[in-house]
């Protein structure tokens, strides 16, 4: 099965191959789990400067795991592969370090933490990164001017900044704040955990706008999703589609059109049985 | 997670405690036990009138026929009152000449707190020109307080200048034989603080302990008494954010607060003795009588308190609302980590018609502590109109440690309102994950959630404070998650 999957991969790279390419992120072989329980079976993907990948599946297999992983969280245990982050191991780094070196996680559902307001989380986190990087930290007004220019980018209202950390804040409150500290943040690989659940149309929107205005060719952004109506506003370069903890299927955006009209069905059907035994 | 961690602070501590026992014996110092003949060598060392030494005596003839208290939440071996020395002068440390002959590891914490290098040398005991400085600053302190008329000096001070003052005040709140602890510290209480706020003045500055800790060794049985006439305000901090090194077991202090006509007191604590070893050796007992009493109408108390150290802390910041239309409050924050023990709230007894009251406590829990919240509301059958509102919050780091609240609520009239609100949570992994995903490791976002679980009350403190406040809670809870 692998071979299948590599074989499109490959076939569609070719007609890319003229930008100049540098690896952002190159996952070999990746397997883990939680509690002894396999989840992540083989995974191998490629993700360079400037692409936008999508990653879609049904629940359970493996998408946000993957996400998690790639974060460095701990209740995951990788029992083998390699991942290849900027030129570095990714997976011999601490969370905070992968964050520092520029990988960002929009979380599918993220925390609340009372008493500590988005804007002095912020302050903490930029401050932090820039310390790793050996940069002096920002004062309060060159902070707060950053804060404004970012708040405009992403559209979210000062208010909301300074309220405690997503504590009382509606889903879609949650997810634009995640958007805002992406902007805040400048990562240079944005994983985004299913960004659009739980979100209306119009929210669907705003966000995919934002996160529109964040890509440039200098970054890259790996869209975990279950539904194809992000890619209405997202033009992805690739689209993976991951079942049973393996990409079972990767090709260009259409793929999701595909999907969106055959359903995941159709992927079970097509890797067939044998998959199971 | 439940791998218990020497602190900073108690690194800190331990380490210095190589210094802490001197065996040779000091010419100022009474033999070990207590008796009349005790308190009568203490009296008469302080150079006491008569008056007091007759209280002394009154007080301690009371406690031989008390019972000490066993009603609090905490469990410790026996204190044996005969072996306990209750009169030393002040104590030699071992003096240093210069900032550089100072323990590594104790700078590093100094320097970890923010505390300025005059500070560190002054509480460290390097000698040189910084006891000359602290006292310089002592003296144009005073100088710009007695222009307003403001008194603040140790309490053996003001029972030589101000016996008037000190009669009428002194047990007015805090009988002496108001509890055993209280009775114990009337009868041989060392040294503390005198504070008088004159009618209509609002003292200018925050008044703290730390502009005369040098000169007067303030010991293990301290008292204070604090009276702001009509129409004054005054701000007090209690305390030092620094590692005090003492080898004390026993403190048993007593505060008392007299607010008259519209006046204001503020008293601020930040408290962190040495908590004990990671195996619950050692460290303070703490237990402390504080009260306040609102005397006259409009009149405002406020305690405000951010308990890290001692082994065990048994203390009840209370107000008695006698003044029609006063006000007391209690802000509070109690951090127990490894063994320590923690059995802290507050008494709000409401009295006059119109009065109000608010408690906000914020208890952490880590390693194998117990804290405990007991406050008790009571509003009397003339006290109509009052209110009170009260929040207990309890924040668990692990699964080893316990957190209880222990709320007493009497409402004796049915034109007053009382609302208590509880909660309990836990650090979670997913919320130190987060942190660390944006940058940030876990250490700092340890204390970015216990700083925002303790705002409410931090938000109270005085700013200088505040800050060292902040930091103080990261560094007891060094090690306690990840």
């Amino acid at each position: 099965m692998p071979c299948h999957m590599t074989k499109i991969h490959t076939s569609y790279l070719i007609k890319q191959i003229n930008v100049n390419e540098i690896i952002m992120l190159k996952i070999k072989n990746l397997h883990a789990g939680i509690e002894g329980k396999k989840i992540l079976k083989g995974i191998d993907l490629e993700i360079k400067v400037g692409e936008v990948h999508v990653i879609m599946g049904p629940n359970g297999s493996g998408k946000s795991t993957l996400a998690s992983v790639l974060a460095g969280r701990e209740t995951y245990e990788v029992t083998e592969g390699s991942v290849e982050y900027l030129g570095k191991e990714l997976l011999e780094m601490s969370p905070e370090d992968r964050a520092r070196e520029g990988l960002f996680l929009a979380f599918q559902y993220p925390v609340e933490i009372p008493g500590l307001s988005t804007t002095n989380f912020m302050k903490t986190a930029v401050n932090e990164i820039r310390k790793y990087r050996g940069e002096e930290p920002l004062d309060a007004v060159a902070f707060l001017r950053m804060m404004k220019e970012k708040m405009a980018l992403v559209n979210i209202d000062q208010s909301l900044l300074s309220r405690p950390l997503n504590e009382g804040f509606s889903g879609g409150e949650k997810k634009r704040n995640e958007i805002f500290q992406m902007a805040m943040l400048q990562p240079k690989l944005a994983i985004m955990d299913e960004t659009d659940s739980g979100l209306d149309i119009d929210a669907i929107r705003i966000v995919s706008d934002s996160i529109n205005k964040l890509h440039t060719k200098d970054n890259a952004v790996l869209l975990v999703t279950h539904y194809q109506r992000l890619l209405d506003y997202i033009i992805p370069d690739y689209v993976h589609v991951m079942y049973n903890g393996r990409i079972v299927k990767s090709g260009p955006k259409e793929l999701a059109l595909e999907l969106e009209e055959k359903g995941y069905d159709f992927i079970r059907h097509e890797i067939g049985v044998a998959e199971e035994a | 997670m439940n791998e218990v961690v020497l602190s900073n602070i108690e690194k800190t501590v331990l380490s210095d405690y190589k210094y802490g026992f001197v065996t040779n014996i000091r010419a100022d110092e009474a033999p070990k036990g207590l008796n009349e003949d005790i308190i009568r060598f203490i009296s008469t060392k302080k150079n006491e009138p008569q008056w007091m030494l007759e209280w002394r005596l009154k007080a301690f003839r009371h406690w031989l026929k008390m019972e000490e208290p066993t009603w609090a939440n905490v469990k410790f071996t026996p204190i044996d009152y005969q072996d306990i020395i209750y009169y030393s002068a002040p104590k030699q440390r071992p003096s240093l000449n210069s900032i550089d002959e100072i323990d590594p590891e104790l700078k590093r914490t100094f320097d970890k707190l923010g505390i300025s290098l005059d500070e560190q040398k002054r509480i460290s005991g390097v000698a040189v020109d910084v006891v000359v400085d602290s006292i310089s600053i002592a003296t144009t302190f005073k100088d710009q307080l007695s222009k307003l008329g403001i008194i603040f000096c140790s309490i053996s001070e003001a029972i030589q200048k101000h016996p008037e003052l000190v009669k009428k005040y002194m047990g007015s709140v805090v009988p002496a034989t108001d509890n055993y602890f209280a009775a114990l510290n009337s009868a041989v209480f060392s040294d503390g603080s005198f504070c008088f706020i004159p009618k209509g003045v609002r003292c200018p500055m925050e008044l703290s302990t730390y502009f005369r800790i040098n000169a007067e060794n303030t010991g293990q049985f301290e008292r204070t008494l604090i009276v702001a006439e009509e129409g004054s305000y005054v701000s007090y901090l209690e305390g030092c954010t620094a590692p005090i090194r003492d080898e004390n077991q026993l403190h048993a202090a007593v505060v008392e607060l007299v607010a008259l006509e519209k006046a204001e007191i503020k008293y601020s604590t930040v408290q962190n003795w040495y908590p004990g070893d990671k195996e619950g050796r050692g460290g303070i007992y703490n237990f402390v009588t504080k009260r306040g009493i609102c005397l006259g109408d409009h009149s405002k108390i406020s305690w405000t308190q951010v308990e890290t150290g001692s082994a065990i802390t048994w203390k009840y910041p209370s107000v008695v609302l006698k003044g029609n239309y006063s006000t007391g409050e209690f802000y509070s924050v109690a951090v127990t980590n490894n063994h320590q023990q923690a059995d802290t709230g507050t008494k709000m007894q409401h009295i006059g018609k119109n009065t109000k009251s608010r408690i906000v406590s914020k208890g952490i829990s880590a390693g194998v502590s117990n804290n405990s919240y007991r406050g008790l509301v009571h509003i009397n059958k003339n006290a109509t109109n009052s209110r009170n509102f009260s929040q207990c919050d309890s924040l668990l780091l692990g699964d080893k440690c316990g957190a209880h609240t222990f709320p007493y609520i009497e409402v004796k009239n049915n034109s007053s309102i009382v609302e208590h609100e509880a909660t309990t949570s836990k650090i979670g992994e997913d919320q130190v994950f987060y942190c660390n995903q944006r940058g940030i490791d876990t250490e700092t976002a340890v204390a970015l959630i216990i700083n925002g679980f303790a705002k409410e009350v931090m938000n109270q403190l005085p700013m200088e404070f505040a800050v060292e406040a902040q930091k103080l809670l990261a560094i007891s809870l060094e090690g306690s998650v990840g």
